[in-house]
């Protein structure tokens, strides 16, 4: 039997295909709340953000017939948010779950009041690089038809990594996020770094909601997250809040959310709710394993209200 | 290391002269009209009862506090100091008692990070080279590529140092530095820095409660007393005895309670206690230990080797993952309810942490092992404000806990008299088990053998007593039987009457780092 042929290979490169395209929202969305996070804030509304940003995104292409117009506004969008969790959390005795989660409500009830009339035209999606040619297989030139958002994503991972270590605006953040007293004996305003953090996370949670209404699933509806921003916060503690580490979280969390369209692809059906669930299964299965973990202890920002 | 660090550049060290110093808190004169002179190129050490005014003193000069009236003057010239930022600029630098390190950035990043200059983007190839360059000049050294958060405390204390001279502060505040380090390591850290002040590359000034380092690493002394000047001089002509009575006047010191020889059935029973830190490492393993009616028994130990695990564990801070606690016999629940019954106290190390709400006032701390009973709690569940005020009045009386009043927030007191209020609180009552750790931790000589003499009479009154301390000289000077924790162990137990100084360390050191 040909190789190409085999229902195993079918599987693997649905599976690898589904990975890329599932992994880049949560790529993003991690990367931020990972910045948010590394300054002591969690933000908890990111779903907020990842569902305005597609809506504006969407709207954006509709109206400019220009997709990555639209990414840019899905980002401004995230930073409007994040502006205003971030200043929220700066009152005193504000907690900042409480407002990620009014937040939440607040970016999707947004999305849906102003997204209605965007539900049935069609609008610009955005291009994809068709890496996949070399192969003579058409499975895997499917597979291998990548959006540049991906690696944008991938890029940011590193630059971010690199500004964590290597600038002092990099420094700055996590010593604001583990020591909020040796922050503002350096002179810092800490109100104003998590302010930023939040809002450049934001930009990103943006970022990666435009990819879902513009690339993949690829339209606008209500429906179209389904959590990914709330799991995004999972992936950042399983990453131990290292950028890098979130590449690899964000692609086993997009391979989880593979699983169940691959088994569709090769006609299997059964238990296929079962599959579809699967990254549900593991955020649950990370956050109690996680909870536990020495490392994790270890490494989480000191200032975290759920470390604290 | 180089027998003699390369001096920076010579006669660096400026000279600070602080006159009419004056702050006042409300109603309390906390400094008035103090004079401090702090010659170039020396170790000077201030020093003071527990609220003299030592912290606020120097927190005035760092610019936390603004003075109501006084001048700073550096090498001669008027400085003004509003705040740390002005100090760091005029070359003033402070190692505060608790860190100021960020625990997750390494030494470098510390160092670096700390800068005002710092660049934008970090050349780590250069600044390694210049830390290590700088670090070459530095008596001590710390590794640089280490989290904070995994150096001991010796080297934490030392970064901090270093990071002050990595900024180019000449004149260093230290306040009680010496508090979270073992002997060996405060010996070392002051030899050097009073090595580096003879060399006129900084001038050191240290508030410290400890004779022996005054004696050995001081220049010159200042006392005060009550927010006055009590006396200064050179070091060498004023002995200990001079010293002491400059701190404390007149005032008597309590004497030495006696032992009474008491022979009592065993009241606190630990069986097999296991317990685990958060993130799953054991803390401390299969702690056997029983105490008698009118016994104390001194736990001993490095610090960190699981005794403030186990104290927590008493208190109902920390869960047991296996054993039992056993009181005459009964099993005990660190709870509430049991305390009150078994009539168990105690005074966890860090008090104002562990056993007191910081913003409540002074009073209502006094009052929380009492102010669900009568009489302050009445019918229908109302309290009584009057007893509880009243009682907090007559409890610091007799405890002399010095506040402007009854209703100051206890987080304004100084660290001393903290210790005191909570004392007071846990000390007056009926006591059948009392559990004390690091009690006498940055008191003044004075509270010092209070407080002690306060321990020893709950003990003659009958009181089983555990005391978890790292000041071997106080489990010596106090407990009826030794016992040695040595990681999350027990393994020696001894009547003080047979074994010793030696002995009893080289049981600290058995497994020990
Ligand atoms: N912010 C404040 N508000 C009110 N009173 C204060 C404040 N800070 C200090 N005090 C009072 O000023 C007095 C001096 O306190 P300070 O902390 O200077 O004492 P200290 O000499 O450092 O004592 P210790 O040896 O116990 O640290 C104390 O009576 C304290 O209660
Ligand atoms: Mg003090």
């Amino acid at each position: 039997m040909d190789l190409t042929d085999s229902a195993l290979f079918t599987v693997l490169v649905a599976m690898l295909g589904g990975a890329i395209r599932v992994s880049t929202p949560f790529l993003f969305v991690a990367v931020g709340e990972c910045l948010t996070e590394k300054s002591g804030r969690i933000n908890l509304g990111l779903e907020g953000n990842l569902v305005l940003g597609a809506m504006v995104a969407y709207a954006t292409s509709f109206h400019t017939g220009e997709p990555w117009l639209g990414v840019l506004a899905a980002g401004v969008s995230g930073i409007f948010l994040g502006l205003i969790h971030g200043t929220l959390c700066s009152l005193p005795r504000v907690n900042d779950i409480a407002v990620g989660i009014a937040m939440m409500a607040f970016g999707t009830g947004l999305a849906f009041y102003f997204g209605r009339p965007y539900i049935q035209p069609p609008a610009p999606l955005l291009p994809s690089i068709p890496l996949g040619n070399w192969t003579g297989i058409p499975s895997l030139q499917r597979a291998l038809e990548i959006n540049p958002l991906f690696f944008v994503g991938i890029a940011v991972a590193l630059l971010m990594s690199w500004f964590f270590r290597s600038t002092r605006w990099g420094l700055i953040v996590r010593t604001t996020g583990d020591s909020a007293p040796a922050a503002k004996a350096m002179g810092v305003n800490v109100d104003l770094v998590r302010i930023l953090a939040t809002a450049s996370g934001g930009f990103l949670a943006g970022v990666g909601g435009s990819f879902l209404s513009l690339y993949y699933p690829g339209s606008w509806n209500e429906g179209l997250s389904s959590g990914q921003g709330l799991m995004a916060v999972a992936l950042v503690i399983f990453a131990r809040w290292d950028p890098i580490r979130c590449i690899w979280a964000a692609f086993l969390f997009g391979a989880a959310g593979a699983i169940g369209p691959a088994f569709q692809a090769i006609g299997i059906t059964q238990g296929f709710y079962f599959f579809n669930a699967a990254p549900y299964i593991l955020t649950l299965f990370i956050l109690a394993s996680s909870a536990r973990s020495r490392s994790s202890a270890r490494e989480a920002p000191g200032e975290l209200s759920i470390v604290k | 290391m180089n027998a003699s660090p390369a001096p920076l550049a010579p006669t660096r060290a400026p000279s600070l002269h602080a006159t009419g110093m004056r702050k006042v808190f409300g109603e309390l004169v906390a400094l008035d009209d103090v004079e401090l002179h702090v010659r170039a190129g020396t170790v000077h050490a201030l020093l003071g009862e527990n609220g003299a005014g030592k912290s606020t003193l120097v927190k005035c000069i760092m610019g936390f506090y603004r003075q109501d009236a006084g001048t700073v003057r550096l090498d001669g010239e008027e400085v003004h100091v509003r705040s740390p930022k002005d100090a760091q600029a005029a070359g003033i630098g402070m190692v505060y008692q608790h860190f100021t390190l960020v625990p997750s950035l390494t030494a470098a990043e510390n160092l670096v990070v700390a800068r005002a200059d710092a660049p934008a983007i970090i050349d780590w190839g250069k600044e390694r080279a210049k830390l290590q360059a700088f670090m070459a000049r530095m008596p001590f050294r710390v590794p640089l590529d280490v989290p904070v958060a995994d150096l001991s405390a010796g080297e934490k204390q030392k970064l901090e140092i270093l990071k002050l001279l990595a900024l180019d502060q000449r004149f260093l505040i230290l306040d009680e530095p010496t508090s979270v380090l073992t002997p060996d390591e405060a010996d070392e850290v002051l030899g050097l820095l009073g090595r580096m002040a003879h060399e006129g590359q900084i001038t050191v000034l240290m508030i410290t409660h400890k004779f022996r380092e005054v004696s050995a690493y001081a220049d010159d002394v200042t006392v005060l007393r009550r927010g006055a000047l009590a006396g200064s001089g050179p070091a060498l002509s004023l002995g200990v005895e001079r010293l002491s009575r400059l701190m404390i006047g007149e005032t008597t010191l309590r004497a030495r309670a006696e032992r009474r020889p008491v022979d009592g059935d065993t009241v606190l029973e630990l069986a097999g206690l296991f317990a685990h830190h958060p993130d799953g490492s054991e803390a401390f393993h299969g702690i056997n230990l029983k105490v008698r009616e009118g016994e104390i028994v001194g736990i001993a130990g490095v610090s960190g080797n699981g005794q403030s695990a186990l104290v927590e564990a008493l208190a109902g801070q920390r869960p047991l993952s296996d054993g039992r606690i056993f009181i005459r016999g009964e099993p005990f629940e660190p709870k509430r309810d049991a305390y009150h019954r078994f009539k168990v106290f105690g005074l966890p190390e860090e008090p104002l942490k562990n056993a007191a709400v910081p913003r409540m006032s002074v009073a209502e701390n006094i009052a929380f092992r009492s102010f669900d009973r009568p009489p302050i709690s009445g019918a229908g569940g109302w309290m009584s404000l009057r007893p509880l005020r009243q009682r907090a009045q007559e409890l610091i009386e007799r405890y002399r806990v010095k506040t402007p009043s009854p209703d100051t927030p206890i987080e304004h007191l100084s660290g001393g008299n903290v210790q005191r209020a909570i004392l007071a609180r846990e000390l007056s009552g009926d006591v059948d088990v009392l559990v004390v750790a690091n009690p006498c931790f940055g008191l003044d000589f004075a509270s010092v053998a209070e407080i002690r003499a306060q321990i020893m009479d709950a003990r003659n009154r009958g009181a089983a007593v555990l005391l978890v301390s790292e000041d071997l000289d106080e489990i010596l000077e106090l407990a009826d039987r030794v016992a040695v924790m040595s990681e999350g162990r027990i393994d020696y137990v001894a009547p003080i009457g047979e074994t010793d100084r030696t002995t009893i360390g080289k049981h600290m050191a058995a497994h020990g780092p």
